[in-house]
């Protein structure tokens, strides 16, 4: 079975420790298989974008590592804890206090302002409203959205829709945060205005990033990128930002 | 070669020395690659030579002092025509990769995995230009850009190589 980045759970080294990992995962849709043994492992910090075409698996694996999906085999591992065996109540409470989340499409409430849209995971996660919309108000300016506090996310263009979107998942400071074609909705420039935000603000939090794209300009932005085809990661290459050679095993799909 | 046409379009501006010339060029065009003196002064003869600038040289006569040099009117329309015309849209439909691909299949060599080190390498640059675009002025943003969307094109005609190459294996032996 094909396990290249797999470290073992009691690495010594605490950094290398990946915080998220999907360890030989198989997932399918009826007969219709979507991953057959993708393994892939983030490491803090690290922004790793996982590239492939339509119907490579590359969102399954996605929602698979976010515990959204269970896998049918293998594992999921997220800071030390296996994540798939959990139950759907912890699991549940995990998505909401450790990832975030930023889709394509349709993840704004449209008739809530851009403040109450931000402050949304914060009043789930019973924060008073003073503290969590204070919270949400300091990210409007960091993501350029000053003065739209108040607009109903309705009402908004593409771009600052994504933009508010971008505040909500990263509001709760969660560890890792799941971006699946972020872009794909947006034109080239605002696309780009976007990934500026999203990587410069995931790099200011620490926090770790999986994005999902087809598109490599895109991917680009990330530190690492890697290549699902055929239901398997099959591509993976050394980072730029340490230098360091991570995983360059070259599987080539058959 | 578009060094000559390019300092031909400076010198519209005004005439100028060898050395402004290079500065400016280097600052808007050169990129990681400035031009050498040699270049430009070479350049600049070549020009003179064919009537399309005047000066540099010392008049005899004049003592040491140079003129700068300036556009003539041939060297002006040269430039018109030369600005206002395309260039030629993809004019080779051969491509190094392509031929590695081809005599990959020819001899039964991993051609998957020629196509996966060169997508690799391609990201890589990518990573590089990107991170310009990032830290860098507009211009060297635009010139990134053009890079960025080029690679983007090659990497495309890579995945779709790819996933094609089984078809393409039996085309290739069957020829």
């Amino acid at each position: 079975m094909t396990s290249v980045n797999q470290l073992p759970t009691n690495a010594p080294r605490q950094a290398e420790r990946p915080i998220i990992e999907a360890r030989d995962v198989y997932k399918l849709f009826g007969q219709t298989p979507a991953l057959l043994g993708a393994t892939l492992a983030a490491r803090t910090g690290e922004i790793l974008a996982v590239m492939g075409p339509s119907g490579s698996g590359k969102s399954t694996l996605l929602h698979c590592m976010a515990g959204i999906y269970t896998p049918d085999k293998g594992e999921i591992w997220f800071d030390g804890q296996r994540l798939d065996t959990l139950s759907d109540t912890r699991r549940t409470e995990l998505r909401r206090t450790a990832f975030g989340f930023v889709f394509q499409f349709g993840q704004l409430v449209p008739e809530l302002t851009v403040a109450d849209n931000i402050a949304l995971p914060l009043l789930l996660s019973r924060m008073s409203r003073k503290a969590a919309y204070a919270r949400a108000g300091a990210w409007l300016p960091r993501l350029g959205l000053d003065g739209l506090g108040d607009r109903r996310t309705g009402e908004l263009s593409g771009g600052q829709a994504q933009r508010v979107a971008l505040a909500r998942a990263l509001v709760a400071q969660p560890k890792v945060l799941f971006a699946d074609e972020p872009t794909g909705s947006l034109d080239t420039l605002t696309g780009e205005m976007v990934m500026e935000l999203l990587v410069g603000n995931a790099r200011a939090e620490g926090t770790t990033v999986v994005l999902v794209t087809h598109d490599a300009r895109v991917a680009a932005y990330a530190d690492r990128q890697v290549l699902v085809r055929d239901g398997k990661v099959t591509h993976a290459e050394a980072t730029h930002t340490d230098g360091t050679v991570a995983d360059t095993e070259v599987e080539v799909g058959r | 070669m578009t060094v000559p046409l390019t300092l031909l379009g400076l010198l519209e501006r005004e005439p100028s020395y060898g050395y402004d010339l290079k500065r400016d060029y280097d600052a808007y065009f050169g990129g990681d690659k400035p031009l050498p003196f040699g270049q430009v002064y070479s350049t600049l003869r070549r020009l003179a030579r064919d009537g399309k600038v005047t000066g540099g040289e010392a008049e005899p006569g004049a003592g040491p002092d140079r003129k700068p040099y300036t556009i003539t009117e041939l060297g002006t329309r040269e430039f018109d025509t030369w600005l206002a015309k395309p260039i030629e849209p993809e004019p080779h439909l051969q491509t190094t990769l392509f031929s590695k691909v081809v005599l990959a299949l020819l001899l039964g060599r991993p051609a998957a995995s020629y196509l996966d080190i060169q997508r690799t390498a391609h990201m890589q640059r990518m990573r590089q230009l990107t991170e310009l675009k990032r830290t860098g002025s507009l211009m060297q943003t635009l010139l990134a850009d053009h890079g960025l969307f080029h690679l983007e094109a090659d990497l495309r005609w890579i995945d779709v190589t790819s996933a094609r190459l089984d078809a393409l294996a039996e085309m290739v032996r069957s020829i």
